[in-house]
């Protein structure tokens, strides 16, 4: 009976397929032809999905700036041609992507992804093409690729500071939420190992499926556990249903208050002023942070996407990696990997979060860490900053982290 | 002990979830035999029919939207009968895979015509926060999903035992044949059927709107706890999909304060494939005639 249902059905099954593929996979590249006045750079994120409340915002702000450079005379005295992809929020998908780019269009260099997860999808993609890629994101550090760039924060220019500006508040029970994935669970190992060394007490780690908004129990956990801060890693749509839910039940940031590090103005904007006003979160760069490159950032990127639109952290780490590499090609005189790579080291330009310098070694940025504090009107102010830039230490191997030398192992 | 007492709401308004996103399959698939894939498309047509309702009826859109999502949805479904799921009556695995294109052609409509982002439908102010009762906090916006689930039920009930129509229903769903012969008009039942599973899965869908974001795969989330529940509470059987999606509510809120997120996602399934080898024709079975 199987078998005869399975013959008669195949063309079926087939017909969903195609109708998919032709609706679906809209070519934005005209095939692998890249002609001579043109360098052809990658933009992969994800456009549909769990992570596109995110992900849209920074391709956004990249095109920003080739368009930026472009209208500048371009790079080489050529102009810069984005080929976008979606990752669809799916970590192969991402690696699937990244190859097409590298191979299929031959783009000289990808911007690209948000989560951990699908930076490690694409990671053997980019090593194993001797390809580059921009990772515009905040992550959990302990990585170090020779073809990728990290413009987001490592662990001592986000994570670590964020500690160590509640160990100031006296807040010294913590509880971490997070997302099942790789960011948030290597990040707790290090507020585990911060907060054994610093004698402050972790009451409760809990992990969410990425992507479920079935939440209450672990508000629940929270709410019986009374810590002095919640530290929260959900990524993604989680954290609207974690928001609302410590809401309903009741918890504002008087009672118990929240350190965030994944979410920025565009997701406040998204989840809802009204729940989470009075929480902090940690990061680089706020669209208030006070610079003239941030000023003309912040008018640019309204100009062109319209006077609501926020510009948030990893926008602004997105945007900064084309400028970074756009000036590392200059210097070296060719879009050629290697080349570029090589003269990386040292650069430093005004972006909208100050002055940003390339750590050749670590290919990571410095980047000053700032404490915010989410507000009713939706903008996030400065209540502490680091003194200056910090080196990257992505493995934490510096003589300031000593609480941390099992953690690289 | 708080804690322990605070899991029960929540054990509740996970089944009354369950209980909303699987009562329209206990009719279509539970009665009429039919593997509906896009059961879950349904549900995700009913939140983004409250998303669209904002615009008009501001931060009373989930309101407005419980009546109209349930016939935008059920016309939705009466279409998808029409027009191929009465084609394939009989074979239940040329439907499983018909519907599951389906839902993926909705899942991409939606993508390509609303907003490929999640989106969120914003709760009226009265369904925001929640109360004390003992020392047990109880948000209101789970009590609503709680009354809205049990009035669905209430009514299908009523509907089904005391009205002339449901009878029909009943009686084709027992034995379609002899229902046929005594001038039952089977293929309008069937429309109605399906209407009204369909419609019900866009309610569950607007009720999800106060839970979390909505997004072109909410259904998907859903469909699988959704069959789970029909299945063990066994196949057409209201008080089977009662039972059976409080049970799963309860034991996922416990299982998830005892362990984990993801560990109790896990032991929950390990419970219902036990429970399965056991009982593999669910908990309630329907009685019928029919030689099938």
């Amino acid at each position: 009976m199987f078998g005869k249902s399975w013959r008669r059905l195949a063309p079926l099954a087939v017909l969903p397929a195609l109708l998919l593929a032709a609706c679906g996979g809209s070519g934005d590249s005209d095939g692998g032809s890249s002609s001579s006045d043109t360098i052809k750079v990658g933009l992969l994120h994800s456009l549909s999905g769990t992570m596109a409340i995110s992900e849209v915002t920074v391709r956004d702000s990249e095109l920003l700036a080739i368009e930026e450079i472009n209208k500048k005379g371009g790079v080489l005295g050529k102009q810069l041609e984005p080929v976008v992809e979606d990752g669809a929020s799916d970590w192969p998908t991402f690696a699937e992507k990244a190859k097409k780019l590298i191979t299929q269009d031959e783009v000289a260099t990808v911007f690209g992804g948000w989560t951990s997860a699908s930076r490690k999808a694409m990671l053997p993609v980019f090593e194993g093409n001797k390809a580059l890629l921009w990772y515009p994101v905040q992550y959990e550090g302990l990585e170090q690729s020779p073809y990728i760039f990290y413009t987001g924060a490592t662990t001592n220019q986000q994570i670590v500071p964020a500690l160590d500006y509640l160990a100031e508040e006296g807040k010294k029970k913590v509880f971490l939420v997070g997302s099942d994935y790789v960011f948030p669970r290597t990040a707790n190992k290090i507020i585990k190992a911060y907060a054994e060394a610093n004698g402050m007490e972790i009451l409760g780690e809990e992990y969410l499926p990425l992507g479920s908004t079935e939440v209450s129990t672990i508000v629940n956990k929270v709410q019986q556990a009374k810590p002095d801060v919640v530290f929260n890693t959900l990524n993604g749509d989680s954290n609207v249903a974690f928001f609302k839910q410590l809401k309903s039940a009741g918890i504002g940031p008087d009672q118990i208050p929240t350190m965030s590090v994944s979410i920025a103005e565009e997701e406040v904007k998204a989840i809802g002023t009204e729940y989470l006003s009075g929480h902090y979160v940690a990061w680089n760069y706020y669209q208030t942070t006070d610079t003239p490159a941030n000023k003309t950032f912040v008018e640019a990127f309204k100009a062109k996407y319209g006077s609501d639109k926020v510009t948030s952290d990893p926008m602004e780490a997105g945007y900064n990696a084309v400028y970074l590499w756009a000036a590392a090609v200059e210097k070296a005189g060719t879009t050629d990997v290697e080349a570029v790579k090589k003269a990386s080291d040292g650069i430093v330009i005004d972006l909208p979060e100050g002055k940003v310098t390339i750590d050749g070694a670590t290919q990571h940025v410095y980047k000053t860490a700032r404490i915010g504090l989410i507000g009713d009107d939706g903008q996030i102010k400065e209540v502490w900053a680091s003194d200056g830039p910090i080196k990257p230490d992505p493995f934490l191997k510096g003589a300031d982290y000593p609480w941390a030398s099992g953690l690289s192992s | 002990m708080n804690g322990f007492l605070n899991q029960l709401p929540i054990g509740l308004s996970i089944g009354a979830v369950l209980l909303l996103a699987a009562l329209g399959l206990t009719f279509t698939f539970g009665q009429m035999g039919v593997i509906n894939m896009a059961h879950g498309e349904f549900i995700m047509v009913g939140a983004y029919t409250a998303y669209m309702l904002q615009d008009w009826a501001g931060h009373e859109a989930v309101l407005a939207a419980l009546p109209v999502a349930f016939i935008v949805a059920g016309l939705f479904g009466v279409i998808l009968e029409r027009t191929l799921i009465r084609r394939f009556y009989g074979r239940p695995l040329d439907t499983l895979l018909l519907t599951w294109g389906v839902s993926l052609i909705l899942q991409q409509l939606v993508r390509d015509l609303i907003d490929n982002r999640g989106v969120q439908v914003v709760a009226p102010g009265w369904l925001i926060g929640g109360a004390d009762l003992g020392g047990i906090r109880i948000p209101y916006n789970r009590v609503f999903i709680l009354g809205l689930a049990v009035a669905c039920l209430v009514a299908i009930w009523l509907y089904m035992s005391r009205t002339p129509a449901g009878r029909r229903m009943r009686a084709v769903m027992q034995n379609r044949e002899l229902a046929a012969c005594s001038a039952v008009r089977t293929d309008r039942v069937d429309q109605i059927t399906f209407f009204i599973g369909s419609g019900l899965a866009g309610v569950a869908g607007v009720a999800l709107t106060l839970v979390g974001t909505i997004s072109p795969t909410l259904g998907t989330k859903y469909i699988v706890d959704a069959f789970l529940v029909v299945v063990v509470g066994g196949l057409g059987q209201l008080r089977g999909a009662l039972i059976a999606a409080f049970a799963l509510g309860m034991l996922n809120s416990y299982v998830e304060f005892w362990t984990n997120a993801s560990l109790g996602k896990v032991l929950v399934f390990v419970a219902i494939v036990a429970f399965l080898q056991a009982r593999p024709q669910g908990m309630f079975v329907l009685r019928s005639r029919a030689l099938t």
